[in-house]
C-alpha cells in the first residue's frame, strides 16, 4: 500500500468507530435517561405510568408509614403539592422526616410513586441540588436555609 | 503565627512561579544560559515553599487550632489523630493545597532529574508547568485560602463529614492527586515540544516514566476510590457512574492511550502529533475532572461547598489552557515532521486499534458525564445519566479492544503476522472457548452475557500468559535456556504482560461480581437466622460501644458454614456526636478473593433490624488486577532503558530540526 492509501485506512477506521461510538450514544441517550421532576410537575403534568423519572422533595412530616417485610410508604413535597411514594428495602441514614431526599422509580398504578432508589443527603449541611430546585420552584425555599440547619 | 507563615510561603511559591513562567523562555530566546537554567532553581524553592504552607495547615489541624476558619469547619479535638491529619485535605480548601504541594513537586522532580534533558526543553517545560502552578496558586489565595483566620476562636470545631473519617480516604485523594497533577508534566513537556517546534522519539523516552509514574498513581487512586464506595457507602456497588468518579475514568483511559501511542512514538518515531495531542488532552481531562469536582456543578460527597466564584474561576483556567494548548497545537502541530510508515497490520497498527477504541471509551464516558449538566444550562430541563447509558456506549467499546489486547504485544512491529499470532494463541483462545462452555452448561438459561464474559477474560489473562511463554520459550527451551531468556527480557515487556494480566483479573472480577451476586433483604429478631448462598447468619443481637468520637450500635452476627462457626461480623449504626450524624458501618467478611457484605438498617422498637446481606464472589478481583496493573506499570518504570535514559550522543543524532 502507498502512503496515502494507509493514511485512508487509518482514517476510515477512526471514523467508523466513531460513528459507532455516535450511534450508540444516540441510540442510549434516547433510552436510558431519566428525567427528573418536582412533586407539583407530576400532579400537573399527568407523567405516564411506566417512564423512569427522578422525583426530589422533602419527606413531609408525619407521612412515614412503616409496614412489616421492609415496606415503607411516605409523602415527598415540594411545600405546595405532594406525591405518595412506596418503597421496599432500606432507607439510607439521613432519611428523616422533614429532610431532603431524591428518589428515583416509576409512577404506579393509583397514582403511588412505586420507588426503587431513595438518595438522601450525604451531610446535614447541604441539600441535594434537584431538591433545592424543587423547593425554588413552587417558591418555598430561602437562601441560606440549608446553611442555617 | 504558623498559617500566617504558611500563607506568606504560598504567596511566595506564587512569585517564583511567576519568575519561572517567563526567565526560562526568555533564556531559550536569548541563548541566555543562566536563565534558563533558573527555571530549575525555582521550581525546587517553590516546592520547598509550598511544602512549607502544607505543614503549616497541617500543623493547624493536629493541634486543632479552632482560629483557623478551616480547621474549625472540618476537624474536631476528639477526632482520632489519624482524621485530623486527613482532615487537612477532606475539604476545598486543603484538597487544593495538596492539588499545588503534588504540582510542584513534580516541577521539582524534573527539574532534580531531568539531569539528560536538553537544556531548552527542559527550561520551556519548566516555563510551562509554571504557568500552571501560578494559576492554580492565584485560585487559592484569590478564592479558597485554608489559612483565613475567624475573629471569634471557638472552643470546638464542627468535625470532619463522618463519610469521610475512614481510612480509605486517608490515601485516596493523594493518589487520585498523584495521577491527575502527574500528567500535568506530559502536558508541559507535550506544550514545550510544540513551543520548539520539533520533535524525536528522544522527546518519547523523557515524557514516558511520567506518563508511566501519573497513569499508577492514577490507577490504585481509582481502586482506592471504588472500593472506599464499595464498603462505606453501604450499598454493595463498586461502581456507580457518578460525574464524579468519571472525572477520574477520563484521564485514566486517554493516559492509557497516551501510554501506549508514546511507546509506538519512542519505538518507530510514528503518531508524533497525535501522541501530542493526547497529551495536552489527558491533562485537559484531569482538569475538567478538577473543574467538575471542585466548582460545585455537581452535588456529590466530594462536593465540599457551592461558591459561584470558585467555578468562575476554574472556568477560566479550564478554558485558558486547554483552549490555550489546542491553540498552539493548530497553529505549531504542522511545524512537526510526519513519522515512520507502517502497515495495518503490526504492532504499530494494532496500538492505533488501542488508540482509538480508548479515545472513543472515553468520549462516550465525557457525553454522558457532561450532557446533563449542558442541557440543564441550555434548557433547564433536568435529566440524570446512569449506569444503562455507560453499559449501552462504554461496553460495546470496550468489547472489541479487550479482544483486540492479547494480539498486540505478539505482532511484530513495522509488518506483523496475523496469522501466526493467531497460532501463538491458540491455547488461549482454546481456554477461552472451554471457560465459556462449562458457564454455558453450568449456568444454562440464567445467565446469557455472562459466559462469554468469563470467556473474555480468560482469554486476556491467557494472552498475558501466551506472549510470556512465547518470549521466555519456556516449554520448548530446556529450562536453563527458558531461565536467561526470561532473565534477558526487558522488564517493560513483564510490565505489559503483567498489566494486561491485570486487565482479565478485573473483568473476571467484574463479570463474576454482576452475574453471581446474592442480595438478600430480611429484618431478623435477636436470635433468627437467615440463609445466603452456603452461609448460615444469625443475628445475636445489638451491643453498643463507645468510639472516640462517635458511638456504635453494634449488630452482632455469628456466621456458620456447613454448621461449623467461620466467624463474626459487626455492622453497626455509627452516631457521630459532634453533628449529630449517623452512618451505616458494614462488615465485610473475606473468604478467598469473594466476600460477605452486610448492612443494617435503623433498629425497630421491638429489637428486630433491618438488614441487607450480600455475597460477592470473586469481587476482591476487581481492585486486586488494579494494583497488578499497577504492579505492572512499576516494572515497566523500573525498566533500564528508562532510568538510565538515552544515550546523550544518540539522543542528539536522532534530533531533527523542523522544516
Amino acid at each position: 500500500m502507498t502512503r496515502k492509501q494507509r493514511r485512508l485506512t487509518l482514517i476510515g477506521s477512526g471514523l467508523a468507530v466513531l460513528a459507532i461510538a455516535v450511534g450508540l450514544i444516540l441510540g442510549a441517550l434516547r433510552q436510558s435517561i431519566v428525567f427528573f421532576n418536582s412533586p407539583s410537575d407530576i400532579l400537573e403534568q399527568h407523567v405516564s405510568a411506566g417512564s423512569r423519572i427522578r422525583v426530589g422533595g422533602l419527606v413531609q412530616t408525619g407521612s412515614i408509614e412503616r409496614s412489616p417485610d421492609l415496606n415503607i410508604r411516605f409523602e415527598v413535597t415540594d411545600g405546595k403539592s405532594s406525591i405518595p411514594v412506596a418503597y421496599h428495602g432500606i432507607v439510607p441514614d439521613l432519611f428523616r422526616e422533614g429532610q431532603g431526599v431524591v428518589i428515583e422509580g416509576k409512577m404506579g398504578p393509583g397514582g403511588v410513586f412505586q420507588a426503587d432508589t431513595v438518595l438522601a443527603k450525604h451531610d446535614e449541611r447541604y441539600m441535594p441540588k434537584e431538591v433545592v430546585e424543587a423547593l425554588k420552584k413552587s417558591g418555598r425555599w430561602q437562601e441560606g436555609e440549608a446553611a442555617s440547619k | 503565627m504558623i498559617p500566617e507563615l504558611g500563607h506568606y510561603a504560598l504567596v511566595l511559591a506564587l512569585a517564583l512561579a511567576l519568575v519561572q513562567s517567563v526567565a526560562p523562555i526568555v533564556g531559550v530566546r536569548t541563548r541566555d544560559d543562566a536563565l534558563m537554567r533558573l527555571g530549575s532553581s525555582t521550581a525546587l524553592v517553590q516546592f520547598g515553599f509550598v511544602a512549607f504552607a502544607f505543614a503549616a495547615l497541617v500543623t493547624s489541624y493536629l493541634t486543632s487550632d479552632f482560629s483557623v476558619a478551616n480547621v474549625y469547619e472540618n476537624s474536631h479535638s476528639l477526632m482520632p489523630t489519624i482524621y485530623k491529619f486527613t482532615s487537612t485535605w477532606g475539604n476545598h480548601e486543603g484538597s487544593m493545597l495538596l492539588w499545588v504541594l503534588i504540582l510542584s513537586l513534580f516541577g521539582a522532580l524534573v527539574a532534580a532529574f531531568g539531569i539528560n534533558l536538553p537544556a531548552t526543553l527542559k527550561a520551556n517545560v519548566l516555563a510551562v508547568q509554571a504557568w500552571i502552578a501560578s494559576a492554580f496558586y492565584l485560585f487559592i489565595l484569590f478564592t479558597s485560602n485554608p489559612f483565613l483566620r475567624l475573629a471569634n476562636p471557638p472552643f470546638e470545631g464542627r468535625a470532619l463529614n463522618p463519610v469521610l473519617q475512614d481510612p480509605g480516604l486517608a490515601i485516596h485523594p493523594p493518589f487520585l492527586y498523584l495521577g491527575y497533577v502527574g500528567f500535568s508534566i506530559a502536558f508541559s513537556f507535550a506544550a514545550a515540544a510544540l513551543i520548539e517546534g520539533r520533535i524525536d522519539a528522544a522527546w518519547a523516552r523523557f515524557v514516558r516514566p511520567w506518563i508511566l509514574v501519573a497513569w499508577m498513581a492514577l490507577t490504585l487512586g481509582i481502586a482506592m476510590g471504588s472500593y472506599w464506595a464499595y464498603y462505606e457507602l453501604g450499598w454493595g456497588g463498586w461502581w456507580f457512574w457518578d460525574p464524579v468518579e468519571n472525572a477520574s475514568l477520563m484521564p485514566w483511559l486517554a493516559g492509557t492511550a497516551l501510554l501506549h501511542s508514546a511507546v509506538v512514538m519512542e519505538k518507530r518515531n510514528a503518531l508524533k502529533i497525535w501522541t501530542i495531542l493526547l497529551a495536552v488532552l489527558t491533562f485537559s481531562l484531569s482538569l475538567i475532572g478538577t473543574f467538575l469536582v471542585r466548582s460545585g456543578v455537581l452535588t456529590s460527597v466530594h462536593a465540599f461547598a457551592n461558591d459561584p466564584t470558585r467555578g468562575i474561576f476554574i472556568l477560566v483556567i479550564l478554558v485558558v489552557f486547554i483552549g490555550g494548548a489546542l491553540g498552539l497545537f493548530a497553529w505549531r502541530a504542522p511545524l512537526l515532521k510526519q513519522g515512520g510508515l507502517f502497515a495495518p497490520i503490526s504492532r504499530e497498527g494494532a496500538l492505533v486499534l488501542n488508540n482509538l477504541f480508548l479515545t472513543t471509551a472515553c468520549l462516550t464516558v465525557l457525553v454522558g458525564t457532561l450532557y446533563p449538566i449542558a442541557l440543564e444550562a441550555l434548557t433547564g430541563e433536568k435529566i440524570s445519566v446512569g449506569a444503562p447509558f455507560f453499559n449501552l456506549t462504554f461496553g460495546p467499546v470496550f468489547i472489541p479492544l479487550l479482544l483486540a489486547m492479547p494480539f498486540g504485544p505478539l505482532l511484530a512491529w513495522k509488518r506483523g503476522d496475523i496469522y501466526g499470532v493467531a497460532q501463538r494463541l491458540m491455547a488461549a483462545g482454546a481456554l477461552a472457548i472451554l471457560a465459556v462452555a462449562i458457564v454455558l452448561v453450568a449456568q444454562y438459561g440464567r445467565a446469557t452475557l455472562a459466559p462469554f464474559g468469563i470467556g473474555l477474560a480468560v482469554f486476556v489473562m491467557g494472552g498475558a500468559v501466551s506472549d510470556m511463554v512465547e518470549r521466555t520459550g519456556v516449554f520448548r527451551l530446556p529450562g536453563a535456556t527458558a531461565r536467561a531468556r526470561a532473565r534477558g527480557l526487558p522488564r517493560s515487556v513483564w510490565g505489559t504482560a503483567a498489566a494486561h494480566f491485570g486487565i482479565g483479573l478485573t473483568l473476571l472480577g467484574i463479570v463474576c461480581v454482576t452475574h453471581w451476586s446474592d442480595e438478600k433483604i430480611v429484618e431478623l429478631k435477636p436470635g433468627e437466622s437467615t440463609i445466603v448462598r452456603h452461609y448460615h447468619l444469625t443475628f445475636e443481637g445489638i451491643v453498643p460501644r463507645q468510639g472516640p468520637n462517635y458511638r456504635d450500635q453494634i449488630a452482632k452476627f455469628t456466621v456458620r458454614s456447613g454448621g461449623a462457626v467461620v466467624g463474626e461480623m459487626m455492622p453497626s449504626k455509627r452516631t457521630f456526636v459532634a453533628r449529630d450524624m449517623t452512618t451505616t458501618e458494614s462488615a465485610l467478611m473475606t473468604r478467598g478473593v469473594s466476600q460477605l457484605y452486610i448492612s443494617i438498617g435503623d433498629a425497630r422498637s421491638d429489637g428486630s433490624i433491618a438488614v441487607r446481606i450480600y455475597y460477592k464472589p470473586l469481587v476482591l478481583l476487581i481492585w486486586l488486577g488494579a494494583v497488578v496493573m499497577a504492579f505492572g506499570g512499576g516494572l515497566s518504570l523500573s525498566d533500564r532503558r528508562l532510568r538510565v535514559g538515552a544515550p546523550k550522543p544518540a539522543a542528539r543524532a536522532a534530533m531533527q530540526p523542523a522544516e
